[in-house]
C-alpha cells in the first residue's frame, strides 16, 4: 500500500522534473535558423555542383580534356569534349554535368591532375524539369568571368567535319 | 450470437508500409485475435536497390558513395569498413593520424545516429519533446562533420589508405566545446526520458530477449548489450586505433527495452570518451597512406572487414579475381539480423507494444533492403 503511494508521487515528480527541463528552456534562445530572414554561410568544404577554377593568373579554367573526371565518375555522368587546339594543347569544348545522378563522393575532384575542379557553394539547386539540373562548366565559367570583368574564355568548337553538338544553347544552371 | 453461426476469424493488419514508427519503408503483417497479436510477418524490400549488384559492375573507388547509402545513419563506419577491406587486399597500411581522424569522425557519427534514434524512438512512444532537444544536439555534430567531409549525411570520406582532406584547428575546438555541450545535456535528458515514469510503464519488462536467444538470431550491436553479453567488435576484433583507448562496453541485466535504451545512451558517453582521448593524442603526420596506387588492383583473394556500426557488426565480404572491378561484395547489414527476431518478440504483445520493440531494435530499413 506504501509502495503505491509512493509510485505515484515519484511517478508524479518524474513528470514535473521533466517539465522544469522543458521550462527552462522556454526562457533561453531560440536556436533554429529564421531561415528566409536568416541565412547560413556553407562552410568552405560544402559540396555543391563542381566548377572550374578559375586561375589567378591566366584568368582562365586549368582543363585540359583528358577525361579522368569522366572515366572515375560512378554514375558516369559528366559529358566531356575535347578538342585539339594545337598539336599539343587539347581544350574542352563542352563540359555538363548531369547534376541529378550525383552522388557528391569528390571523386572528379580528387583525380583530376591539374586540379581544375572545386566544389561550389550552391545550394539553391532546385528545378522543374531535369534539364534544369544539367550544368554547363564552361557557359558558368563565362558568366564568373564577366560579373568580374575578366576576358571571357571562348568555347573551342570541333572540327567542322564532326557533327557538331550543340553546346552554347544548353540550359545553364 | 455464437448460435447463430458467426465464425471466429483471425483479423490480418497491416502495419505500413507508411506507417511513422517503422521508420521507412517497412510493412509487418499482424494476425490480431482481439487485441493481441499471434504472429507478426515483416516485409521487407521495398527499397532494395542492389547495391551488391552494383558493386560488381564498377570499379574500387566507384562503389565508394554507395556505402554512405545503405545505412545514411552511421554512414562513416560503412564507409570504413569497405575501406578496410580493399586496404586489406592492397597491403596498404593507413598512417595513424588518418586512422585518428577516422576514429573520431566515426564517433561522431555514431553519437548522431544514437540521438536520432532516442529522438525519433521517443516520438514512436508519444513523447514528442524529446526529438527537438536531440535534432538541436545532432545538428552540432553534422555541422562539424560538414566542415571535415563536406556532406551532412551521407558522407563518403574515407579513401583507400586514408582520408582526403585533414581537420583543422577549428574542428577540434568546436568538438572540444561540443563534448562540454552534450555532457550537460545528458543530464536534461535523464530528467526528460530516463526518469520519466510514462516512458519507464511503457519500456520496462516489455520485449525481452533472453542471452540464449541473442545467440540464435545472431543479434550484435545494442541489442546483445542490453540483454548482458560484452560483445562489441571495438574490443573483441579491434580495428583502426581502437586499442589505444580506454573505454567501457555498457551491458544492461534484463533485456528489456529499458535496458538497450539505457546501453545506448552510455554508448554516446563512452563515444565522447574515445573521442575525447583521440583529440588529446591526435598525432601530427601525412593522412594518406604512401603509394596508393591510382588503378585499384588487388590481387586475387577474399577478405572479410567487420566494424562496430550504430546498430551492430557491419561486415563486408570483397572477393577479388585479380581485376579493376570485385568479383563479388557481399554486405553484411546488422539492422537484417536484428529484425529477425520480432516475429518471436511480439507474439501476445498489443500493437502499442510492438511499435515500442520494432523501435527499440533500431531498424534502418534501406540498409536491410539495401
Amino acid at each position: 500500500m506504501i509502495n503505491y503511494f509512493k509510485e505515484i508521487l515519484v511517478g508524479f515528480w518524474s513528470l514535473l522534473a521533466g517539465m522544469a527541463v522543458t521550462i527552462r528552456y522556454f526562457t533561453k534562445p531560440i536556436v533554429t535558423v529564421q531561415y528566409p530572414r536568416q541565412k547560413l554561410t556553407m562552410s568552405p568544404r560544402y559540396r555543391g555542383h563542381t566548377e572550374f577554377v578559375i586561375d589567378e593568373e591566366t584568368r582562365t579554367h586549368r582543363c585540359i580534356a583528358c577525361e579522368m573526371c569522366n572515366r572515375i565518375c560512378p554514375s558516369q555522368l559528366i559529358s566531356l569534349q575535347g578538342v585539339k587546339v594545337d598539336a599539343k594543347k587539347k581544350l574542352p569544348s563542352r563540359y555538363i554535368i548531369a547534376y541529378q545522378y550525383c552522388s557528391l563522393c569528390g571523386l572528379c575532384v580528387e583525380v583530376c591532375p591539374t586540379k581544375a575542379l572545386k566544389w561550389s557553394d550552391e545550394y539553391l539547386l532546385c528545378g522543374f524539369t531535369r534539364e534544369d539540373s544539367e550544368i554547363d562548366l564552361l557557359r558558368r565559367l563565362q558568366d564568373q568571368q564577366y560579373a568580374k570583368g575578366w576576358p571571357l574564355t571562348p568555347i573551342p568548337r570541333p572540327k567542322p567535319e564532326e557533327p557538331a553538338p550543340a553546346k552554347g544553347e544548353e540550359v545553364k544552371e | 450470437m455464437l448460435e447463430r453461426g458467426l465464425e471466429e476469424k483471425t483479423y490480418v493488419l497491416n502495419l505500413g508500409p507508411q506507417h511513422p514508427s517503422t521508420h521507412g519503408v517497412l510493412r509487418v503483417e499482424l494476425e490480431m485475435e482481439g487485441e493481441f497479436i499471434t504472429k507478426a510477418d515483416p516485409d521487407i524490400g521495398y527499397g532494395h536497390r542492389g547495391h551488391e549488384h552494383m558493386a560488381e559492375n564498377r570499379n574500387y573507388q566507384q562503389f565508394l558513395p554507395n556505402l554512405g547509402r545503405v545505412d545514411y545513419l552511421h554512414a562513416l563506419a560503412y564507409n570504413q569498413c569497405y575501406c578496410m577491406a580493399v586496404e586489406k587486399l592492397l597491403g596498404l597500411k593507413v598512417p595513424e593520424r588518418a586512422e585518428f581522424i577516422r576514429v573520431i569522425t566515426g564517433e561522431m557519427n555514431r553519437i548522431s545516429s544514437h540521438l536520432l534514434w532516442l529522438g525519433a524512438y521517443l516520438l514512436d512512444l508519444g513523447a514528442f519533446t524529446p526529438i527537438l532537444y536531440c535534432f538541436d544536439d545532432r545538428e552540432h555534430i553534422l555541422d562539424l562533420l560538414d566542415r571535415v567531409t563536406g556532406s551532412r549525411l551521407t558522407y563518403c570520406y574515407y579513401r583507400f589508405g586514408g582520408v582526403p582532406q585533414d581537420i583543422d584547428e577549428e574542428f577540434v575546438a568546436g568538438t572540444r566545446e561540443f563534448i562540454k555541450r552534450l555532457r550537460t545535456r545528458f543530464r536534461d535528458y535523464d530528467n526528460l526520458v530516463t526518469k520519466n515514469v510514462i516512458f519507464i510503464h511503457r519500456t520496462r519488462d516489455v520485449g525481452i530477449i533472453t542471452q540464449e536467444q541473442c545467440l540464435e538470431y545472431g543479434l550484435t550491436g545494442p541489442m546483445v548489450r542490453g540483454s548482458g553479453i560484452p560483445y562489441d567488435i571495438r574490443r573483441s576484433e579491434p580495428y583502426s586505433a581502437y586499442p589505444l583507448f580506454d573505454f567501457e562496453i555498457p551491458i544492461g541485466s534484463k533485456g528489456d527495452i529499458l535496458d538497450r535504451y539505457l546501453v545506448r545512451v552510455k554508448e554516446m558517453e563512452q563515444s565522447l570518451r574515445i573521442i575525447e582521448q583521440a583529440l588529446n593524442k591526435l598525432p601530427e603526420g601525412p593522412i594518406m597512406a604512401e603509394k596508393v596506387p591510382k588503378r585499384i588492383k588487388p590481387a586475387e583473394g577474399e577478405v572479410y572487414a567487420a566494424v562496430e556500426a550504430a546498430r551492430g557488426e557491419f561486415g563486408c565480404y570483397v572477393v577479388s579475381q585479380g581485376e579493376v572491378k570485385p568479383y563479388r561484395i557481399k554486405l553484411r547489414v546488422p539492422s537484417f539480423a536484428n529484425l529477425s527476431i520480432l516475429p518471436e518478440l511480439s507474439v501476445d504483445t498489443l500493437v502499442a507494444d510492438l511499435v515500442a520493440i520494432l523501435g527499440s531494435i533500431d531498424v534502418v530499413v534501406p540498409e536491410i533492403d539495401r
